[in-house]
C-alpha cells in the first residue's frame, strides 16, 4: 500500500517534470524563427550592405551594385508624414480616455480602438485607395502617408491612455489646489509626467507601420527614383524588398536582403530604445 | 433639519469661495476638453471610414453578383465573372493550419513562461517573443521564400508525405509555395499575439488558485492544468480568437509563400489563394470598374470577418477581465 502510494507520487513528479520540459520545447520552438530569421538576414544581407546601398539608387536591372536610398529616404518621409496624423490625433485622444470622459463612454472607445488595431493592414490600404488615390487620379506619398497615419491613430490612443492612467492623481490634485487651471494641469503635469510612456508608444507605432508594407501597395506605389514632390508616387523600403523579393533576379534577391536586414535593424534599435527608457519609467513612476 | 443645513451652508460658501478663486473664463478648459474628445471620436470616425469606403467601392459589385460572390469559384477578370469561393477558403484553411500549429505551442509557451519556467529565464524569453512580433511581415516572407520553402520541401514535406500520403491532405506533387507553407509562416506571425495574451491571461489568475492547488499535494504540473489552464479557459479561447483575426487578415508573408493560385483542393501541397492576397496581388491591375469593384468587395468580405473575430475575442476577454475582478474582490 504504501509503496504503492510513492510510486504513484513518483509517476506524478516525473509527469509534471515531463511538462515542464514540453513547455520548454514549445518555448523554444516559438523563439527558433528569430534566431533563424536572422542568422539568414546577416548571412544572405551583411555582404551587400555597404556604402553605396546608403547612397545610390536602385540600378536597372542586369546592372550590379546600386543602392536603396530613395527608398530610406522614402521611408522616412512616409513616417514623417504619417506622424503629423497619427501623433496629434492618437495622443489628445488617448488623453480624453484617460483623463476625461464618462466610464461607459471610455470603455466603448476603448473598445473600438482596439477592434481597429485588428483590422488587417491591406484593408487601410484599400480605404485609402478610395479615398485619395481613386479621387486625386494617382498615387502619391500623401496617400501612403495617410495609410500609415490611420493605422498609428488606434496604437497610439491606446498606449497613451494606459499611461496617462498611472500618472498618480496626487500630482493632479496638487495642481488643482495651487488654482491651475484642468487643461494646464493635463499639458503641464499630466502629459509631462507621462511623456516618456507617451514617447515609447509614439516609437512602437513608428516601428510597426514603418515595417508595413501592404498599406503601401496602392497607395504610395513605390518609385526607382527620387520623389521630387507629395503627389508622386514614392518609394519605401518594406515595398522595394517586396518588389525585389518576387523577382527573377539574383542582384535584387541580394538587394533584398540587405534592405530587410537594413529595415529590421532599424526596428530592433528603436524596441531597444524602448527598453532602455520604460526602464526608467517604473523607476520613476509608480 | 440642522444636520443638514450646516453641510448645505458649508458647501454654499466653499462654491463662492471657488468662485472667486476660479479663473475668470473656463474658456481653456471646455475648448480642450472638446478638442481631445474630437480627437477621440476620431476612433469611430475611422470605423465609420472603413465601413463606408469599402461598401462605396464595392457597391455595383454587390448589386450585381449578390450573395453568388460568396459561394461561385469563377475569378475571370476578361469575362467579368467574379467569385470569392476560393479566395475565402484559402484564407479559412491557411488560418486554420495557422491555429493548429500556432495554439499548442503559444498556450505551452505561455504556461512555462508563466507556471513553470525558471525566474531568471521569464523575462529574456518574453523580451524575444516581443522581438519576433517586430519582424515585419514582408520579412518574414523574404525569408519563407528563400528559406523555409527549399528546406520545407526538401525535408518536411515529403516526410508527412510519406507518413500520412493516404489522407486527403498530404497527396500530389510537392512544389513548395503551398497552403500547407502559407499556413506555417501565418503561425510563425501570430505565435507571438496569442503567447503574450495568454500569458497575461495566466497571469491575472488569483494566487489562490494556486496555493490551494499546492496546499492539496499538486505537483507544479496539476496546478498548472487544474487550477490555472482550466480556470483560465475563456480568456484563453479569447487569445486564440484574436489569433485568428490576425491570422485572417495576414498579407504579406502569405502571399510571397502561398503560390497564389484560386483553386480548392484537398491537399495542402497543393498552392492556394487568400483574400488578402489577391488584394495585394490583382489591385493595381485592376484596369475594369467591375473588377476594382469585385476586389474591394473581397475587402468588404475581409474587413466583415476580422471585425467579426475581433469583437468576438475581445468581449471574450473583456467578460474574463470583469470575472476576474469580482472574484479577486470576493
Amino acid at each position: 500500500m504504501h509503496s504503492k502510494r510513492a510510486d504513484n507520487h513518483t509517476w506524478r513528479t516525473i509527469k509534471s517534470g515531463l511538462a515542464s520540459t514540453v513547455a520548454f520545447i514549445s518555448a523554444l520552438l516559438v523563439i527558433a524563427p528569430l534566431g533563424l530569421v536572422f542568422f539568414h538576414l546577416l548571412v544572405n544581407g551583411a555582404s551587400s550592405v555597404n556604402w553605396d546601398f546608403f547612397t545610390k539608387l536602385p540600378t536597372p536591372v542586369g546592372t550590379p551594385g546600386g543602392g536603396m536610398v530613395n527608398a530610406i529616404v522614402g521611408s522616412l518621409e512616409l513616417l514623417a508624414f504619417a506622424s503629423i496624423i497619427g501623433i496629434p490625433i492618437g495622443v489628445l485622444g488617448g488623453v480624453y480616455l484617460g483623463e476625461y470622459g464618462s466610464a461607459r463612454v471610455n470603455s466603448v472607445l476603448r473598445f473600438i480602438a482596439d477592434v481597429l488595431n485588428g483590422v488587417p493592414s491591406i484593408t487601410w490600404g484599400v480605404v485609402v485607395y478610395g479615398l485619395v488615390v481613386l479621387r486625386f487620379k494617382g498615387f502619391s506619398a500623401y496617400a501612403g502617408g495617410l495609410a500609415l497615419g490611420l493605422i498609428m491613430i488606434p496604437l497610439i490612443t491606446r498606449t497613451t491612455e494606459e499611461v496617462v492612467l498611472l500618472v498618480p492623481n496626487g500630482y493632479r490634485e496638487a495642481a488643482l489646489a495651487l488654482g491651475v487651471s484642468r487643461w494646464k494641469t493635463i499639458v503641464h503635469i499630466v502629459i509631462k509626467t507621462a511623456s516618456r510612456g507617451i514617447i515609447t508608444g509614439i516609437l512602437l507605432a513608428l516601428a510597426r507601420v514603418g515595417g508595413e508594407t501592404a498599406p503601401l501597395l496602392f497607395t504610395a506605389f513605390g518609385n526607382r527614383f527620387w520623389n521630387h514632390s507629395l503627389s508622386q508616387p514614392i518609394a519605401a523600403l518594406p515595398l522595394q524588398i517586396f518588389t525585389y523579393a518576387i523577382s527573377p533576379y539574383d542582384d535584387w534577391h541580394r538587394q533584398a536582403w540587405a534592405g530587410a536586414l537594413v529595415l529590421v535593424t532599424g526596428i530592433f534599435c528603436v524596441n531597444v530604445l524602448v527598453r532602455i527608457l520604460t526602464r526608467g519609467r517604473t523607476a520613476s513612476i509608480v | 433639519m440642522d444636520a443638514t443645513t450646516g453641510p448645505a451652508i458649508a458647501a454654499v460658501e466653499l462654491q463662492s469661495a471657488r468662485r472667486a478663486m476660479a479663473p475668470p473664463s473656463r474658456f481653456g478648459d471646455k475648448a480642450f476638453e472638446w478638442l481631445t474628445l474630437l480627437m477621440a471620436l476620431g476612433l469611430v470616425v475611422l470605423v465609420i471610414l472603413l465601413g463606408w469606403e469599402l461598401w462605396r467601392g464595392s457597391s455595383l459589385a454587390v448589386r450585381k453578383f449578390g450573395f453568388h460572390f460568396l459561394t461561385t469559384s469563377t475569378w475571370d477578370p476578361v469575362g467579368e465573372q467574379f467569385g470569392a469561393l476560393p479566395f475565402i477558403y484559402g484564407t479559412l484553411v491557411s488560418s486554420l493550419v495557422a491555429l493548429l500549429i500556432a495554439v499548442p505551442l503559444s498556450i505551452a509557451t505561455a504556461a512555462y513562461l508563466t507556471e513553470l519556467a525558471p525566474l531568471w529565464i521569464r523575462q529574456p524569453l518574453v523580451s524575444l517573443i516581443e522581438m519576433l512580433a517586430a519582424i515585419p511581415s514582408v520579412i518574414l516572407g523574404l525569408w519563407g521564400i528563400f528559406v523555409m520553402i527549399p528546406w520545407l520541401r526538401d525535408y518536411p514535406f515529403p516526410l508527412l508525405k510519406r507518413l500520412f500520403g493516404w489522407t486527403p491532405f498530404f497527396t500530389g506533387p510537392i512544389y513548395g509555395p503551398s497552403m500547407l507553407a502559407g499556413g506555417i509562416i501565418i503561425a510563425i506571425m501570430i505565435l507571438p499575439i496569442i503567447t503574450s495574451i495568454s500569458r497575461e491571461i495566466l497571469r491575472s489568475v488569483p494566487n489562490l488558485q494556486r496555493e490551494a492547488a499546492y496546499a492539496l499535494g499538486a505537483t507544479r504540473w496539476e496546478a498548472t492544468r487544474i487550477a490555472v489552464l482550466s480556470y483560465a479557459k475563456n480568456g484563453l479561447f479569447g487569445a486564440v480568437i484574436l489569433g485568428l483575426g490576425r491570422a485572417l487578415g495576414e498579407t504579406m508573408a502569405v502571399t510571397m509563400v502561398i503560390g497564389n493560385t484560386p483553386q480548392i483542393a484537398a491537399s495542402l501541397f497543393k498552392p492556394g489563394y487568400t483574400l488578402a492576397s489577391v488584394i495585394a496581388n490583382e489591385f493595381t491591375e485592376a484596369t475594369t470598374d467591375m473588377y476594382l469593384q469585385a476586389l474591394f468587395e473581397i475587402g468588404l468580405v475581409l474587413f466583415g470577418i476580422t471585425i467579426l473575430s475581433n469583437l468576438l475575442a475581445q468581449l471574450l476577454l473583456h467578460t474574463m477581465s470583469t470575472t476576474f475582478t469580482t472574484r479577486a474582490v470576493q
